[in-house]
């Protein structure tokens, strides 16, 4: 029972969803909306799981006085005040939570962000070296499209933006489509290995 | 056609009608309405629940163009025909489209379309009845519809076939015949095999792919006695990870290795994840680093600092975007499909096994169907690719 009660609830929810995409009339309409607020309502109560795994792992490593333990009490203590901040005195502007959000948390994730920056060059430099006939396609390619993009390049010569655009719309195009339709008959085939019970590693019952 | 001032009330239309051409053939056109829209259609919304009218028209002749004067068309709706017209909405000009989505199924509705110019409003005849009801199948859908049943039926066939003990030839894969090594690799250099599945929850197919691929990975780490952490952003995944993992473990005979903290949530925030990800690979150092899932921005902040560590990298994604970063910064990476045959090709079971022919042949048809619908177009004729775009001939 423990395998065939998710796999019921798999198999009704997966048609349902199926079913609603090509007929649009009630209940199915509704249904499907319902899924999804039911799924909404599931995750946020997970969120439960999510913290306490946090508190178990941290508190363990603080215990055990492992190394880099300081780190866990921060996190911790930021834990706490965020979460008591927010619960307490709610966070509309003006309150402790919205403070924290936007003078902590939005700078970090900014700053990882503009990480990208840097990643992005030493991968291009990578990817870009031209060792293969197909990297030396790449980097060609590669440079066209930049001097397309830019107002040197033309300068350089006034048909780059045509070359350039001629790639991105045409071979590119032409790639990323063949891509997305190999992903959607994966999507398909994926999908009915799951909806049939097939596929059951993903709720622990490989075998 | 009828033309009259905006508040003129229907009972002295007449009236108000008489002044206004008196005064226009004194002052010219400056005191009259612009011209009225043409060929007004009002019909039951195609595939929708129902509770919706759609209407259509012609733009003014002084719409864009003439007097240039129209600031909008006023929707006007009634039950009856010739009475009891309330207003709806104002759309603005250049507009020859509005859904009702206010009606009553069942009940019927005429509409007048009202061309304005902010002080005049010169009104169409009235259109209908039209009635509002709800559909039984999406007819814009029809494509798809052939599509998921002829892909149905092609996996549902090789697996039947695969049931009967028919040997299935499976295209090898570089990525996932690397995973063995990979992990192999890990167990030599005595580290650890880091697991990332993605930053979405488990309501996208490409997470559940995860996972999936996830358990295999699990079954060979525990063979090995390698440890496997597995780092996820949403709790639902934790959950659904440790019971995959724990599974895997327990079905290589394994269970007293599995260790539940080694999957751990880190954050929902995407950020706040690549960095507690980069973190672990800085401080664990492991050997393998796996991405299967589904990624945004923090794909490269990923695979860059996994590169510096000196790990061999397997990604597999269904995001087009995050690819040639993956591709760049990966020694393998699944594209798009690759990721979700994955676990039929790491199982070899022949069930899973099964569906990945049919899959591969139902791509074979849709290439042909493809080179058909080019060579149709290029020759004139469209209604392949029109069909296959819209759904509609």
């Amino acid at each position: 029972m423990r395998h065939q009660i998710p796999l019921i609830i798999t198999f009704v929810a997966g048609i349902t969803m199926i079913v609603q995409y090509f007929v649009p009339h009630e209940p199915f309409a509704a249904l499907s909306q319902q899924f999804r607020i039911w799924f909404l309502i599931i995750a946020t109560f997970a969120m439960i799981l999510g913290v306490g795994n946090i508190i178990k792992i941290h508190v363990e490593r603080i215990s055990r006085a492992r190394p880099g333990w300081g780190y866990s009490v921060i996190l911790l203590a930021g834990l706490a005040t965020t979460a008591i901040s927010g619960i307490g005195w709610g966070i509309q502007p003006g309150t402790i939570f919205f403070y924290l959000f936007w003078n902590l948390l939005i700078p970090l994730g900014s700053t990882m962000f503009a990480l990208l920056a840097f990643f992005i060059t030493s991968a291009a430099y990578r990817a870009f070296r031209a060792r293969t006939a197909e990297a030396t396609l790449l980097l060609a390619a590669a440079i066209i499209v930049m001097l397309s993009r830019v107002p040197v390049g033309t300068y350089l010569w006034d048909r780059f933006p045509i070359v350039g655009n001629w790639i991105m719309d045409y071979p590119n195009t032409a790639g990323q489509r063949a891509i997305m339709i190999g992903i959607a008959l994966g999507v398909v085939s994926a999908s009915l290995r799951i909806i049939l019970g097939i596929e059951r590693t993903y709720m622990g019952a490989g075998k | 056609m009828r033309r009259y001032g905006r508040r003129a009330p229907y009972a002295t239309e007449f009236i108000i009608g008489i002044l206004l051409l008196g005064t226009s053939a004194v002052q010219g056109e400056a005191l009259s309405g612009p011209a009225p829209v043409t060929q007004v259609v009002a019909i039951d919304k195609p595939n929708d629940s129902g509770g919706s009218v759609l209407i259509r028209w012609k733009r003014s002749a002084d719409d864009g163009a003439g007097m240039m004067s129209v600031k909008g068309y006023e929707i006007l709706r009634s039950v009856e025909r010739e009475k009891g017209y309330e207003h709806l909405t104002v759309v603005p000009a250049g507009v020859e489209e509005y859904v009702d989505n206010t009606t009553v199924d069942g009940t019927s509705y005429f509409y007048i379309i009202g061309a304005t110019d902010g002080v005049h409003r010169t009104d169409s005849d009235p259109v209908g009845p039209v009635m509002s009801s709800a559909q039984w199948f999406h007819q814009g859908r029809l494509n798809m519809l052939i599509a998921t049943v002829l892909l149905s039926g092609l996996v549902l066939w090789f697996i039947n076939r695969a049931k009967k003990g028919k040997k299935l030839y499976i295209r090898p894969i570089a990525g996932l015949q690397a995973v063995d090594e990979a992990v192999g690799r890990a167990t030599e250099m005595g580290r650890p095999v880091l697991y990332v599945p993605g930053i979405q929850d488990m309501d996208n197919i490409q997470t559940i792919a995860g996972i999936v691929i996830l358990g295999r990975v699990a079954e060979r780490t525990a063979q090995y006695g390698t440890p496997l952490i597995v780092p996820t952003s949403r709790s639902l995944v934790m959950t659904a990870a440790q019971e995959t993992v724990k599974e895997a473990y327990l079905n290589v005979g394994r269970p007293d290795a599995y260790n539940p903290d080694l999957i751990r949530y880190l954050t929902d925030d995407q950020f706040g994840y690549a960095a507690g990800v980069d973190g672990m690979m800085v401080r664990e150092k492991p050997a393998a680093i796996f991405y299967m899932g589904a990624f945004y921005a923090e794909s490269l902040i990923l695979a860059e600092t996994g590169h510096s560590t000196g790990a061999i990298q397997i990604a597999g994604t269904a995001m087009p975007a995050q690819l040639p970063f993956f591709v760049t910064a990966c020694d393998y990476t699944l594209i798009g499909e690759e990721l979700f045959a994955a676990s039929a090709y790491l199982s070899k079971e022949p069930l899973l096994l099964g569906s990945l022919k049919g899959q591969d042949w139902g791509k074979a048809i849709f290439i042909a169907i493809l080179l058909l619908g080019s060579i149709l177009a290029s020759f004139g004729h469209y209604f392949l690719s029109d069909w296959l775009t819209t759904g509609s001939l």
